[in-house]
């Protein structure tokens, strides 16, 4: 899991079955004191999460399965958390 | 999963039989704007996607889980072509104008 920041929808009609029905977010990944780091990635949200938020995001196909409730697919980069505080980081 | 813009297609006539009936294309990786970033890789097609058009991948065991027989040895699947990004500059700390469109798309 990873700490984020919802910066931008991504808008897509034509795409996998699976991903039907499923809001794309754009996520920059972050330090545990919010600094960027890395490459920004999509996302399926589960928490209805928008932009600016800071979020904790899985990026693993089983996790993605269990948290969507669905077989094993394609998914695997999925919003499980708004984030209300890190501390200590 | 991750954006990239396809740039070519790639044929293999003797392959492995689980992707029969899929195409393999070339895409190049980018950034959310659309900037090249990393190496190219050969993705298999979900989606009809065509040279130029900007989409995004799914890597790892998931890209083969993208197909119908999930017993297919695909680490990069091509799961949506992108028709747009929002991405407010207030949201990212770039520049004014941050939305950012596909070729295809405008």
């Amino acid at each position: 899991m990873f700490l984020a920041r919802v910066v931008g929808d991504v808008i897509a009609t034509i795409k996998h079955p699976a991903l039907e029905q499923r809001k794309l977010l754009l996520v920059q990944p972050l330090t545990g004191d919010g600094a960027p780091v890395g490459r920004p990635s999509i996302a399926v949200d589960s928490v209805d999460a928008g932009v600016g938020d800071h979020v904790l995001v899985v990026d693993e196909g089983n996790s993605a399965a269990q948290v969507l409730q669905r077989p094993r697919g394609p998914i695997r980069t999925v919003v499980v958390g708004v984030v209300d505080e890190v501390a200590g980081a | 999963m991750l954006f990239a813009r396809v740039t070519g297609t790639v044929v293999c006539t003797a392959k492995v039989p689980s992707w029969r009936g899929h195409r393999l294309l070339l895409v190049q990786p980018t950034d959310p704007h659309g900037a090249p970033q990393g190496r190219t890789l050969v993705a298999v097609d979900l989606v009809s996607a065509a040279p130029g058009q900007r989409v995004f991948y799914v890597r790892g065991r998931e890209a083969a889980n993208a197909l119908p027989d999930a017993d297919n040895p695909a680490d990069a699947a091509i799961v949506a072509i992108v028709d747009d990004v929002r991405a407010p500059a207030s949201a990212t700390g770039d520049a004014p104008g941050g939305t950012s469109r596909g070729p295809g798309a405008g």
